[in-house]
């Protein structure tokens, strides 16, 4: 009987494959259907969920959902409203006393005290716990010796914060920052239950907050189901009986399932269904502006582009895009050209001021070559202009760019594009100072505040400066900004600044990014707030 | 036998080895992976430099492979950059891999091979020629096409199925994705089949079985298809390995969260953790698949044998 000897050991290698590979079943479960609730598309977080570890939109729009820190921004205007702060009080703005609202808890019960905050904040600055958002706690005094930029920590605690009652705290920082509550309703400065620290691993995995949601049950990397928390305390309950934040693999299919009547928002219509989505969804449709630019910015620390003739090659070179025609044609209308550094969902009054750049960012193309000329050309006769070629569809954009340069200088060979294979290699080359050329750089805001859009861009050695660019005027103009208490007078200089950028070119800018989003008829009452990211807790079912 | 299997076992080993240095030094020279964890803002430099401590980036890469091999031998596969352990990734997404990867197979077999049998003993008749110019069709449309189409008619228009298969992906959600996953390997394993019957069909056992006396039924399943399937089982073996790493397109397309999706994931962020890890346990499947093809071999055919 050899076949059947054959067979068993055949069937031995399938056991030992099978042992090998096969891991376990899926955990299922979990009660879909459930009434009033709104189902959302979502991207996998890159980073864990900590209030000052998440840096990208994914996480945050969930820490949006589970936390309220002291300030809030409105879902429309973008001003930094009071939510747990009763009163925040600075003589010298310098030190601020912070007075935390009553009556406020976690979901799990536990009273929201300063001490939530003081906690919470040690913990984002100090070094010991890689928290990605550190850096926002730097103004604070003592950060130097909690996360010093080379060694050990000294401190555990920011020597800054004092803790001065149970529901009072003092903040000094390290230098004069008149706006600087303004910039508390970022997610880094949520405040923390003690279950956080006693208990790390549990609660990453079904974290607690103070906000109008809790988490029903979270598998990560594939669906984050939130309930309405009943007890919320705050002005803002949740108008739905929850959100299911689903992840996907491709943008392109959760617009599919949209259309296909299997899922409530999608938030990030892609690019290639722009085309179709008026036809699609009509009013369902929102196309709204949102703080975010794109640049392109260019390595000062390449002699070629820090010379005083580069100045002018700069400035040709923004002359030479034509703005309006890329955004009507590759962006649909979900971009629109930019005249300033900052973002029209500032307003006026928070610093936004359309026509800013003049000229240098209108298109002309004779007056692009002849600015360029004069500035002695183009650094090595051929400007290379990198991207990551992974997401984003950066090449299309990129590409027209160099079209329209090259079309204005007369030479095809004047712009070409450099595709990076990731995002990753990319940010490293950039980080690594081994830029070459013009890059392509993006910047989201984090807060309302023009301050936002210039000193973490642009002051010498800030820490997303990344083209290495420096200009003692601006700097100046800066600090002169955020010493200024009246805010009016602040945003003043923070415009003088902004003109110093504009004559010197610091880096071109191309467009303001509008958020685009979609929904089903099921849902009412979708907006995007300022950072384009869904009003969750205001969307109705019907 | 048993000493072939050992020995093949042991053959194994090298490969191993081999295949995941490969991997991990491919990974390695990709950059530095902490940079794109901070988005489109840069890292603070202590903060990066603890990170990569913590992921140990920040020793040479031959001590990098040495703890990371070491490790993967007590079932420590590291833990990806968002804070999960590379094992609970697989246990995750390997299961629903294998789900997809079995329909599919499944598919290629009871379909492929059926044509395929049907087609080689009707040479030149109109079905023959039909399912010729079928699997032709098939395998020039690439997989994403006969994804999307399907999706936005079975999804969309006809709404028969769901366009996208939830976190849990049962089988029977999993099906139209199989089958396209499956569609080009299938067309192929029909052309093999049919053109292995037409060739063993005219050989002398055939004859011999025929003349015997023996049922038609029995002459083709028993003689004619049992020594026509070599082929296509090395086909269909080589085919395992190739699904489950390489269903990316259709895991897109359908929103399957499995091997495909991790990997993609994984090498886009650089996490040198869930890539070779993912790659490990690839290889090994690729390896056991071999084995397994080469001991059918004799149980097909009892002329074949292993020393």
């Amino acid at each position: 009987m050899r076949g059947a000897t054959h067979a068993k050991w055949t069937a031995c290698a399938v056991v030992v494959a099978l042992a090998a590979t096969a891991c376990g079943g899926g955990d299922s479960g979990g009660g879909s259907g459930a009434s009033g609730i709104v189902s959302s598309s979502w991207g996998d977080p890159q980073n864990p969920l900590e209030p000052a570890n998440t840096n990208e939109v994914q996480g945050g729009k969930v820490l949006d959902m589970l936390f309220r820190g002291l300030k809030r921004y409105d879902s429309k205007t973008g001003e930094a409203k009071d939510m747990l702060a009763e009163k925040i009080e600075t003589t010298d703005s310098t030190t601020f006393n912070v007075t935390v609202k009553d009556g406020w808890t976690f979901s799990n019960g536990e009273k929201v005290t300063a001490k939530s905050f003081v906690d919470a904040w040690n913990y984002g600055a100090s070094l010991k716990n890689n928290q990605k958002n550190a850096y926002f706690f730097g103004y604070i005094e003592g950060y130097d010796k909690t996360h010093p930029d080379k060694g050990e920590p000294s401190a555990e605690t920011l020597s800054g914060l004092k803790v001065t009652g149970e529901r009072t705290f003092t903040v000094k920082l390290n230098q004069k920052f008149s706006t600087w509550p303004d910039t508390l309703g970022y997610n880094a400065f949520a405040p923390l239950p003690r279950a956080f620290f006693d208990n790390h691993a549990a609660w990453l995995s079904k974290p607690v907050g103070n906000g109008p949601y809790t988490v029903n049950s979270y598998s990560k990397g594939s669906k984050l189901e939130m309930r309405k928390w009943d007890g919320y305390p705050g002005p803002d309950k949740a108008q739905n009986g929850g959100v299911d934040l689903k992840v996907y693999t491709d943008n392109n299919t959760a617009y599919t399932d949209l259309t296909a009547g299997n899922l409530d928002l999608v938030d990030d219509v892609p690019a290639s269904q722009l085309k179709n989505v008026k036809a699609d969804l009509g009013d369902r449709y929102i196309n709204t502006p949102a703080g975010i630019i794109q640049t392109l910015a260019f390595p000062y620390y390449d002699e070629a582009w820090n010379t005083p003739g580069a100045v002018k090659v700069r400035k040709g070179l923004s002359m030479a895009i034509n703005r309006a025609q890329i955004t009507d044609t590759i962006f649909q209308k979900t971009r629109t050209p930019a005249t300033d550094w900052t973002s029209p969902v500032l307003g006026a009054d928070g610093g936004y001021k359309a026509g800013l750049c003049g000229d240098a960012c209108k298109y002309d193309p004779a007056g692009a070559k002849k600015l360029i000329e004069e500035g002695g050309g183009i650094p090595g006769g051929q400007v290379k202009i990198s991207y990551n070629a992974d997401t984003g569809s950066h090449k299309e954009w990129v590409d027209a760019i160099c079209n329209s340069v090259n079309n204005a200088l007369g030479n095809d060979r004047a712009c070409v594009g450099n595709p990076v294979g990731t995002f990753a290699d990319f940010r490293s080359q950039i980080t690594q100072s081994k830029m070459s050329g013009p890059f392509r750089a993006g910047w989201q805001m984090d807060y309302p505040l023009i301050q936002n859009f210039l000193q973490p861009l642009y002051y010498t050695n800030a820490s997303s400066n990344d083209g290495k660019w420096t200009n003692a005027e601006f700097d100046k103009l800066v600090n002169e900004a955020n010493a200024e208490t009246d805010k009016a007078k602040a945003v003043d200089l923070f415009q003088k600044a902004e003109e110093v950028l504009r004559d010197q070119m610091g880096a071109i800018p191309l467009w303001y990014q509008n958020g685009s989003a979609g929904y089903s008829t099921r849902v009412s009452n979708v907006a995007l707030n300022p950072f384009s990211v869904p009003v969750y807790n205001e969307i109705k079912v019907s | 036998m048993g000493r072939y299997v050992i020995r093949r076992l042991l053959q194994m080993i090298p490969v191993f080895f081999g295949a995941t240095l490969l991997i991990f030094l491919m990974v390695n020279v990709m950059g530095d992976p902490i940079a794109g964890l901070c988005g489109d803002k840069a890292c603070d430099p202590a903060t990066a430099a603890r990170l990569k401590q913590e992921f140990g980036l920040d020793k040479p890469v031959w001590q990098q492979y040495a703890t990371y091999m070491g490790n993967v031998f007590t079932g420590d596969f590291g833990t990806a950059f968002n804070g999960q352990e590379v094992t609970e990734l697989m246990s995750t997404a390997f299961p629903v891999t294998i789900r997809l990867t079995i329909i599919a197979i499944l598919f290629e077999i009871v379909i492929g091979i059926t044509l395929g049998v049907v087609t080689g003993l009707r040479r030149g008749r109109p079905i023959d020629t039909a399912v010729l110019i079928l699997t032709l069709v098939v395998i020039a449309i690439p997989t994403f096409v006969t994804g999307l189409v399907l999706q936005l008619l079975l999804g969309v228009e006809w709404k028969w199925i769901k366009p996208s298969v939830t976190p849990d992906a049962p089988f029977d959600e999993l099906l139209i994705p199989g089958l396209v996953l499956a569609s080009v390997s299938l067309a192929y394993v029909t052309r093999l089949t049919r053109t292995s019957i037409a060739e063993n069909s005219r050989a002398d056992y055939v004859r011999t079985a025929v003349a015997k006396g023996l049922p038609r039924r029995r002459v083709i399943t028993r003689h004619l298809l049992r020594n026509s399937l070599i082929p296509v089982v090395t086909f269909i073996g080589t085919d395992v390995g190739a699904l489950m790493g390489g269903a990316i397109v259709t895991e897109r397309i359908f929103n399957i969260h499995g091997v495909g999706f991790q990997l993609y994931q994984g090498i886009l962020r650089q996490s040198t953790q869930t890539v070779v890890g993912f790659v490990t346990v690839l290889v090994l499947v690729f390896l056991v698949a071999n084995l397994v093809v080469d001991l059918l071999y004799a149980v097909l055919d009892p002329r074949i044998r292993y020393a």
